[in-house]
């Protein structure tokens, strides 16, 4: 399972260096989401208060691109059906996506911080970079695990792209809520303590954990028809 | 009655669905005027009519005002009997669509149970929403806040809209089945974690607004009205459901065998045409 998944997450990563989908189309997408944001909130306090909502607001929209792009690569060719007449194990198909998934989440959410920092002023600590790195690594693989689960399930139907949005981002919300929490408190936003923060990443780890186990069970029969 | 549903969804789910076709054919008009009816169907819906009666003749007339809600606590008697339908719809769905994956009980009447049922559930959410929001803005001031409560509340709205949208995808019977089987599963996952987060969330940063607020005490008549709200809002829901899930089920053999029963009506139609045509 493990090796599937290795080699399913080194070909979808590898389609994306090539391809350059993500670092031409969706960074810039998002970058352009973080500039609206300010547009439409206005002041400086605001932004710099609301900064890490918006971090991980602008990663969920992006979210939904990567997850539609990854599952256009399998369906594009018929791909998940030649891999599942070869037998190929779908939890490591699932584990696979999810970590490349993650790999894409993982640099895009690097840009969404610095663009904060450069944007809406939010300073970093070294108090909070601990908690900070650690709910960016939770959180990311929730939102890869939970991404790829429904994106397997809306691929290959017809109305993905508006039943995608509608299925993922309920789901979502625990990770919207507790990673922004979370952030909060490690980038000190309006005087909150790094102490804060860690109930938080506690709710991030149980999302994780929970999708992990749920995801790689469903998504079998999920994608097998 | 010459057929009963069970043995129309029996057959249609061994998959012999001519059979289904044969003994329908006959039965002509009788079959459109009453075709998701029984005589239990039809003495539980004469129940929950009798039984909504008596809930609007408690509920608006014989309860009491409340004395610091005054009359707009009537609106409960709805709220608390719709949301009460809806948790129970979205269970009966998980139910169901966990005996449908289980491989031993599998059976698309499972599938058919969980759609009905989560149909109902939405319908009745959609309603404690609405009923909530103006309960809330007759009592509280403002149509809605961000309690835990209620903010699951149009979570699990939402996440059951997308069930039925899932639903709705195509595919043959058993691709619903299995697909939506296993959102209404994960949905079970999500729920508890929403109201989690959520309770966490306001927990952090302002007092719960409702919990302290609502400790209402209850007069027996008023208890009583309830107690008739939840009793006839089960009822109509028992209701729906059966109707619905045969429905369902007609919709199944439709899809089934509907082509066939075209090309059958359009064959029938050409014959007599086609001998005319040979006598002239």
């Amino acid at each position: 399972m493990l090796r599937v998944a290795a080699l399913i997450a080194a070909k979808d990563l590898r389609i994306e260096v090539r391809s350059k989908v993500v670092t031409n189309q969706v960074l810039p997408f998002a970058a352009i989401v973080m500039v609206m944001f300010a547009f439409a909130l206005d002041t400086d306090e605001v932004v710099e208060r609301v900064a890490p909502g918006l971090v991980w607001l602008a990663t969920l929209f992006s979210l939904l691109i990567l997850v539609q792009r990854s599952f256009a690569i399998e369906t594009a060719d018929g791909a998940t059906d030649a891999m599942r007449a070869a037998g190929v194990d779908p939890a490591g198909i699932f584990l696979g996506k999810a970590i490349a998934l993650a790999a894409q989440l993982a640099v895009l959410e690097f840009v969404l911080l610095i663009t904060a920092v450069v944007l809406y002023r939010a300073e970093l600590h070294a108090g909070g970079v601990v908690l900070l790195v650690t709910t960016f690594v939770a959180a990311t693989c929730g939102l890869a695990l939970v991404g790829t689960l429904y994106g397997g399930l809306a691929a290959g139907v017809r109305g993905r792209e508006t039943l995608l949005p509608l299925l993922l981002l309920p789901v979502v919300a625990p990770v919207l809520i507790g990673a922004t929490r979370a952030t909060e408190a490690a980038l000190g936003t309006r005087g909150a303590l790094v102490s804060d923060g860690w109930p938080w990443l506690g709710l991030l780890v149980v999302f994780v954990a929970l999708f992990g186990v749920g995801g790689t069970l469903a998504f079998g029969p999920l994608i097998e028809e | 009655m010459a057929v009963t549903q069970n043995q129309i969804t029996n057959t249609a789910a061994d998959g012999s669905a001519n059979a289904v076709v044969d003994r329908l054919e006959p039965r002509g008009h009788s079959q459109r005027r009453g075709a998701t009816g029984t005589p239990f169907t039809f003495a539980l819906g004469v129940a929950t009519i009798v039984s909504m009666a008596v809930l609007v003749l408690f509920g608006l007339f014989l309860s009491p005002a409340d004395v610091t809600q005054g009359e707009s606590v009537r609106i409960l008697y709805i709220h608390v009997g719709t949301v009460w339908i809806a948790y129970v719809a979205f269970g009966v769905t998980a139910i169901s669509s966990g005996m449908f994956l289980w491989k031993r009980t599998s059976s698309l009447v499972w599938d058919r149970i969980a759609g009905a049922s989560a149909e109902v559930g939405v319908l009745f959410m959609a309603l404690t929403l609405f009923a909530g929001a103006i309960w809330g803005r007759l009592s509280w001031g403002k149509f809605w806040v961000w309690d835990a409560r209620v903010t699951t509340t149009a979570f699990l709205f939402i996440t059951y809209v997308g069930y039925l949208a899932v639903r709705g995808l195509g595919g043959s019977h058993q691709q619903r089945g299995r697909r939506s089987a296993v959102v209404a599963l994960l949905a079970v996952l999500e729920i508890p974690l929403v109201h989690f987060s959520v309770r966490l969330w306001r927990g952090l940063h302002q007092e719960a607004s409702v919990a302290g607020t609502t400790k209402v005490k209850l007069e027996n008549l008023m208890l009583f009205s309830l107690f008739v709200a939840l009793i006839s809002f089960t009822l109509l829901y028992v209701w729906l459901v059966m109707h619905r899930q045969r429905v369902l089920a007609m919709q199944d053999t439709l899809d089934d065998k509907g082509l066939d029963f075209a090309l059958a009506a359009r064959r029938a139609e050409t014959e007599p045409v086609l001998e005319s045509a040979e006598d002239v």
